[in-house]
């Protein structure tokens, strides 16, 4: 065991990923010399060397459209975008070429790539650098979605996702970079498709990603001063997704409550909760709860950007609310 | 004017081999675009269809260079790309009747032909996308010295959309054994490119911007379309990076089988018809003494392997419906849940 930060994490994930496979490879803006704009990258030039490790110009298309056309020529890249909110800029290359050309090909093409990518809010920087974009790749047929929420995860699910044959996206919140845990040492391979349930309880389901998992443990922990057992559920796969976990959960509570970060429209929750309302609908015991960001662009100061994103304090309120 | 050079190869050295192979290859195409288009018409091939009839010199000079490791990337006037790669010609065609035989299962259809067994790396239909995937291929090919060089087709009005410009500079910093081919057919669409386009010649008169020699060569003229294809490819191969080239030419029909292409002059029109690079060549391989017997057997194969792959096109079954599902992910399914 050693204590790692999230940021830490990454860095220590990729060198797992690059020390055991040499095509593996890893590209971006600011990654190599610099170590990234959130020091998830250092160390690792000087570790894999110059080819493996690349500094590439502000072209989003050129970096995802590059390891597109690297894994279809006998690579395992990662492209890191700096900022998910990129994505719009490269959305071309993510959502029309490299989620259709399996299929589109009828199987001739594999991708084993991986986009990691910094999401979310809470740290001030605004609505065109705060965006929880993971409903965007989730919509898309033909990706693969995971979002790590501790430091372990993020080593266990990024290897998972190098390892896969097919394109994922590891969407990393970057509120958690500072977040520090013990992680076990040596290699750390987790599964896709996998939730955890991170705290039992009989009352109620609290279906979580990302940051939010955090809040979500805290409100439980409240939750369970009250009386009230909440049972907290970490997704952390959006595709492919453990509906199994999620719905013997709901039907063991008989409440199902969903916490996002992402604005309200088509979040990840709603598709979630949707599939609980259509398969485990007599076990419930009262509506499905959404607790989400208003359907706005984030702000940027503190005072705004704190009432926007749930906190433990509004998840402990509707929680209570819901269960009358 | 132009800053542009002219690309001159002297006197074309392809010998007589080559150039018998290019011709067949241009013919074929032609025969296989002209057969597309009657099954359009009588409403077999659905959809859409983009043909690239009176350009077939540009995909077959580097056709006739590349080597079978090579990979191809085009658009989604690609029929001509992915079949002069070697695609199997009966498979393409059963592909643009939607059926089981065809190359994609019937899922791509005319804009997204792929033969990644002949190193036909598929037809993009978003305009410019193809240009960084190209890149990275050649990545791929740089890393692992496999020796291999990509050549990537696009149009003129491609130029224009920012794509471009990223995958230019990204493979000159990168120094990646890739050949850009722009085919500026003069129009984007409906659009005369001068119409939009801040230079006269939208590819060459960009490449200074690119630390790339301008290239400009007629794309109608098979000999020096394979000139310029040999020196191109030899300095990716040899590992002295990008070549950006721009090869004008003309399509004799439509953008797409929707377009009767009113938008064009007659005299402008006539004029490229005049300059065809299949009866041009097949003048100049006569002048230089082939026997017109021998070309003239060269058509009339042309015609039965372009019957043959109908054929057996047709014959084939539509896709079976279990086959919706599959290959979306590389376990050959597409369940994204437990
Ligand atoms: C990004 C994008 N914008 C617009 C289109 C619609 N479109 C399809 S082909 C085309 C014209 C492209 O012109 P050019 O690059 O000259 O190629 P050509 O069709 O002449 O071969 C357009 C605008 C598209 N497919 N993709
Ligand atoms: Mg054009």
């Amino acid at each position: 065991m050693a204590e790692l930060t999230y940021r830490e994490a990454v860095s220590r994930a990729i060198a797992q990923e690059m020390e055991r496979d040499e095509t593996v490879y890893f590209i971006g803006e600011d990654v190599a010399a610099a170590g990234g704009v959130f020091k998830t990258t250092e160390g690792l030039l000087e570790r894999f060397g110059p080819r493996r490790v690349r500094d590439t110009p502000i072209s989003e298309q050129a970096i995802v459209g590059a390891v597109m056309g690297g894994a279809m020529n006998g690579l395992r890249p990662i492209a890191e975008i700096m900022f998910s909110d990129f994505f719009a800029v490269c959305w071309d290359m993510i959502a029309n070429q490299i989620a259709k050309t399996r299929y589109m090909t009828n199987g001739q093409v594999a991708l084993p790539l991986v986009i990691r990518t910094a999401n979310g809010g809470g740290v001030r920087f605004g609505a065109q650098h705060s965006q929880s974009v993971e409903a965007w790749a989730m919509a898309i047929p033909g990706l693969k979605v995971v979002v790590p929420s501790n430091p372990t995860d993020m080593i266990g699910l990024f290897a998972a996702a190098v390892r896969d044959p097919d394109p994922v996206i590891v969407v990393e919140p970057k509120a958690l970079y500072a977040m520090k845990a013990d992680v076990p040492d040596g290699e750390i391979v987790d599964r896709l498709g996998a939730a955890t349930v991170l705290r039992e309880g009989s009352d109620v389901t609290i279906c979580v990603l990302g940051s939010m998992v955090h809040r979500a443990m805290d409100a439980a922990e409240r939750l369970a001063a009250d009386g009230i057992g909440a049972e907290v559920i970490d997704v952390r796969s959006l595709v492919p997704l453990d509906t199994q976990a999620i719905l013997a959960s709901t039907t063991k509570t008989g409440r199902f409550v969903t916490v996002e970060e992402s604005p309200r429209l088509c979040g990840w929750g709603a598709e979630v909760a949707s599939i609980v309302a259509e398969e485990v609908f007599y076990d419930l015991d009262g509506p499905v709860v959404r607790i989400t960001t208003p359907h706005i662009p984030l702000p940027s100061t503190d005072a705004l950007e704190d009432l926007a994103i749930p906190s433990p304090d509004v998840i402990v309120e509707r929680v209570k609310a819901s269960m009358g | 004017m132009s800053k542009a050079v002219r690309s001159r190869s002297d006197k074309p050295r392809t010998d007589e081999a080559v150039r018998l192979e290019i011709y067949r290859m241009m013919v074929e195409a032609r025969l296989f675009e002209r057969r597309v288009h009657d099954l359009f018409l009588q409403g077999l091939v659905k959809g859409t269809s983009h043909l690239a009839l009176g350009q077939e010199a540009i995909a077959a000079g580097y056709a006739a260079v590349l080597q079978p490791n090579d990979l191809v990337y085009c658009t989604y006037r690609g029929h001509v790309h992915t079949l002069l790669r070697g695609a199997p010609m009966a498979a393409l065609m059963a592909e643009l009747l939607g059926r089981a035989n065809g190359i994609c299962g019937g899922k791509g259809g005319s804009m997204h032909l792929t033969d990644v067994s002949k190193g036909a790396m598929g037809s993009y239909a978003i305009v410019g996308a193809h240009m960084p995937i190209a890149a990275g291929a050649a990545w791929a090919a740089k890393e692992r010295e496999t020796g291999q060089v990509v050549v990537c087709f696009f149009g003129d009005g491609t130029t224009n959309i920012g794509a471009f410009h990223e995958a230019l500079n990204f493979a000159v910093v990168w120094e990646l054994p890739v050949v850009f081919v722009c085919e500026n057919n003069l129009y984007m669409e409906y659009t005369p490119i001068r119409s939009v386009t801040a230079v006269e010649n939208p590819a060459a008169d960009r490449a200074s911007a690119y630390a790339l020699e301008p290239i400009l060569v007629d794309g109608n003229d098979p000999d020096e379309m394979h000139a310029v294809a040999r020196r191109t490819v030899d300095l990716a191969r040899s590992g002295d990076g990008p070549s950006l080239v721009e090869a004008r030419t003309y399509r004799h029909g439509g953008h797409s089988r929707a377009d009767p292409a009113k938008y064009r002059p007659e005299e402008e029109v006539a004029e490229w018809v005049a300059r065809d690079p299949i009866p041009s060549l097949r003048e100049r391989l006569i002048a230089d003494g082939i026997d017109a017997t021998t070309l003239d057997e060269i058509d009339r194969a042309a015609e039965r392997v372009v019957d043959d792959a109908t054929a057996e096109a047709q014959a084939g079954p539509p896709p079976d419906r279990s086959t919706l599902l599959t290959e979306l992910w590389a376990d050959g399914g597409s369940e994204w849940r437990n």
